[in-house]
């Protein structure tokens, strides 16, 4: 586990808000200079407290009007490996985020389309085309907000 | 606004890599880092970019578990929806809520240090929220896929 201190959380929770920010005026609003600054956000990437950096983009303005959530179960029987299962929806450019869980669904998907009528072609043609797919639910998202979260 | 296809190859380099500088981005576009850093600034004005953030990996800080809950609510309460969203931005292991339309109402991202902890979030934070009818738990075993790159 990597260890932290409060100017790290501080510096993390800045990132995490605004990546773009320039170490100079991350390390004023936490009482470093410049370089002490740009030294220790260097290290919070490296030591892999942060993972890296997210680009955000407005997926409306792009064209995607419909994110959707999709619980999966697998089937009993016809199904491929779990290996085989999960690179091939990975593949599938829509299918923007895979986890393996565990509960009611093995898999909980974040699915992006243009509207309804594509997220059916991607529903019909990529997902339920693969073998093994037992049960599908899916929820289509009205809105999202993501947290700071305990740091 | 209407995007061409060098600003779609902008968008589609930035998202693999948003730590890629301006004169990178302008050799694999094939375009002068001027005519880039015109484009980048464009897509920042109109809203297409809205910015960088860092992802923090829990996991590497000690936060072991993560748990989808899959919320129902009691829609005889008109206020249940924004009831039930203000109470859970007051619990700090809450990383996420999502709204839907479907069987689910609501989803929380929550993280815990272990098992032990997630089930003191639960019961002391979660149980309580307001408007409850239903929850559901996943737990998060496995990422598979992470990025949420938009298929441009």
């Amino acid at each position: 586990m990597i260890e932290l201190d409060d100017i790290d959380r501080a510096l993390i929770r800045a990132l995490a808000e605004d990546a773009g920010r320039p170490a100079g005026e991350l390390g004023r609003s936490v009482g470093l200079s410049q370089p002490a600054a740009w030294r220790r956000i260097r290290r919070l990437f490296a030591s892999g407290a942060l993972s890296g950096r997210r680009l955000e983009l407005d997926a409306e303005k792009l064209g995607f009007g419909v994110t959707v959530f999709l619980g999966v179960k697998l089937a009993t029987k016809g199904r491929m490996s779990m290996e085989d299962f999960e690179r091939v929806l990975g593949a599938i450019p829509e299918v923007q985020r895979v986890e393996h869980v565990l509960g009611l669904y093995d898999y909980r998907l974040r699915v992006v389309a243009r509207d309804l009528a594509d997220f059916e072609r991607v529903l019909r043609r990529r997902i339920m085309a693969l073998p093994g797919i037992g049960s599908i639910e899916a929820n289509v998202m009205l809105s999202e907000e993501r947290r700071p979260g305990p740091i | 606004m209407p995007l061409d296809d060098t600003d779609r190859r902008l968008l589609r380099l930035l998202q693999e890599d948003p730590a890629r500088g301006i004169p990178d981005l302008a050799d694999h576009a094939r375009i002068t880092a001027r005519q880039a850093g015109r484009r980048l600034e464009r897509l920042r004005e109109t809203g297409v970019i809205r910015g960088t953030r860092a992802v923090i990996d829990w996991r590497a800080l000690g936060w072991e578990v993560t748990v989808s809950l899959r919320v129902t609510l009691d829609k005889t309460r008109p206020d249940a929806f924004d009831a039930l969203i203000a109470a859970a931005r007051a619990v700090p292991e809450v990383t996420e809520i999502q709204t839907f339309l479907g069987k689910v109402d609501v989803r929380l991202n929550v993280i815990a240090r272990d098992m032990k902890d997630y089930q003191r979030i639960y019961r002391d934070h979660i149980l309580t929220l307001p408007h409850i009818a239903d929850i559901e738990a996943l737990v998060h075993v496995a990422t598979v896929k992470a990025e949420e790159w938009l298929p441009i």
